[in-house]
């Protein structure tokens, strides 16, 4: 296969591998690290390409393994995963933008402590707008474990917002 | 949207029930700016959502270099190769050639002489093994 057929194919789900790794990974750095290798490898094997009939499905998996690996390897050595993506993109002075915002990054923050099957599928299905069939192609599971655990995570983040959005009242 | 039909979804929602076009208008309802008072907040949940969706990978791809560099690279070095083998070969000309009969002619005698010389050389080495008999008779 050649380079330009390969880019085309890639190109589509690039960023979504990309936002994949970030949410398991959490920093950026490392997440553009974990893309970067993911493509190598496809490019490597791209000669097996015709054997996958769904080359996102197959990348979001591989993305997905490749992380979770990472991780276990960072917990294995007692390390912590840093990142230094804290950004102030707004130059914003109206006390509701500033709550807005605020309320926003809380629910990044809350999504990072979900437990990791949830946040993959959060991720998949609420950013990514995957459907449950892709969604458990991906994941390896099935379509019922998929649509609990989606619920539970909604939930978890609902009542953490609330949560905090009583303590804002209060 | 109306206002109770927007309610069901968002109950389907957290139940994880809503189809994904269900959900593309939850989400184009809370990216609204008239959101219902008491769904107001569910809004930055949905609100991270479509700004995570915002986020690109900004690195070059790493797949320029990777293949057709080490092609046209073996080539040259081949070519390199070949030419260098051919142009750094050691010429068989023969001696005729590069120098006139007489001076092949004394070198000859010269080597001759040399050889000859040499010999008488080794000659005289014999007379050290008298030597060794002698100095061993004393040792004895």
């Amino acid at each position: 296969m050649k380079q330009v057929e390969f880019l085309t194919i890639v190109m589509p789900f690039k960023d979504k591998l990309f936002r994949l790794a970030k949410r398991l990974l959490v920093s950026t750095e490392e997440a553009e690290d974990a893309t970067q290798e993911v493509l190598l490898k496809l490019w490597t094997k791209n000669s097996a390409f015709e054997k996958y009939n769904n080359v996102e499905a197959f990348a979001m998996t591989m993305t997905k393994n490749f992380c979770l690996d990472r991780l276990k390897s960072k917990q294995a050595g007692n390390l912590k995963l840093v990142h230094s993506n804290y950004t102030d993109d707004s130059s914003t002075s109206l006390q509701k933008q500033v709550e807005a915002n605020d309320s926003v990054s809380w629910v990044e923050k809350i999504m990072e402590e979900l437990p990791e099957q949830q946040k993959l599928v959060l991720q998949l299905r609420d950013v990514e707008e995957y459907d449950f069939e892709e969604i458990a192609e991906m994941l390896d599971m099935q379509p019922t474990a998929i649509r609990v655990a989606l619920s539970r995570a909604r939930k978890t983040v609902r009542e953490k917002l609330l949560e905090k959005h009583s303590y804002g009242i209060g | 949207m109306e206002l109770d039909n927007i309610d069901k979804l968002v109950e389907k929602y957290f139940e994880a029930t809503t189809t994904v076009a269900e959900e593309k208008a939850i989400k184009a309802y809370f990216a609204n700016e008239e959101v219902a008072p008491h769904l107001e907040k569910y809004t930055p949940m949905f609100a991270h959502f479509a700004n995570t969706r915002k986020e690109e990978y900004t690195k070059p791809l790493p797949i320029k270099a990777k293949r057709n560099k080490p092609m046209w690279l073996s080539i040259a070095a081949a070519v390199v190769l070949l030419f260098g083998v051919y142009f750094l070969q050691p010429k068989n000309e023969s001696l005729e050639n590069e120098y006139t009969q007489e001076e092949i002619a004394a070198a000859q005698e010269a080597f001759e002489l040399l050889a000859l010389n040499f010999n008488k050389g080794s000659k005289q080495i014999t007379y050290l093994g008298e030597f060794e008999k002698n100095t061993n008779k004393f040792l004895k």
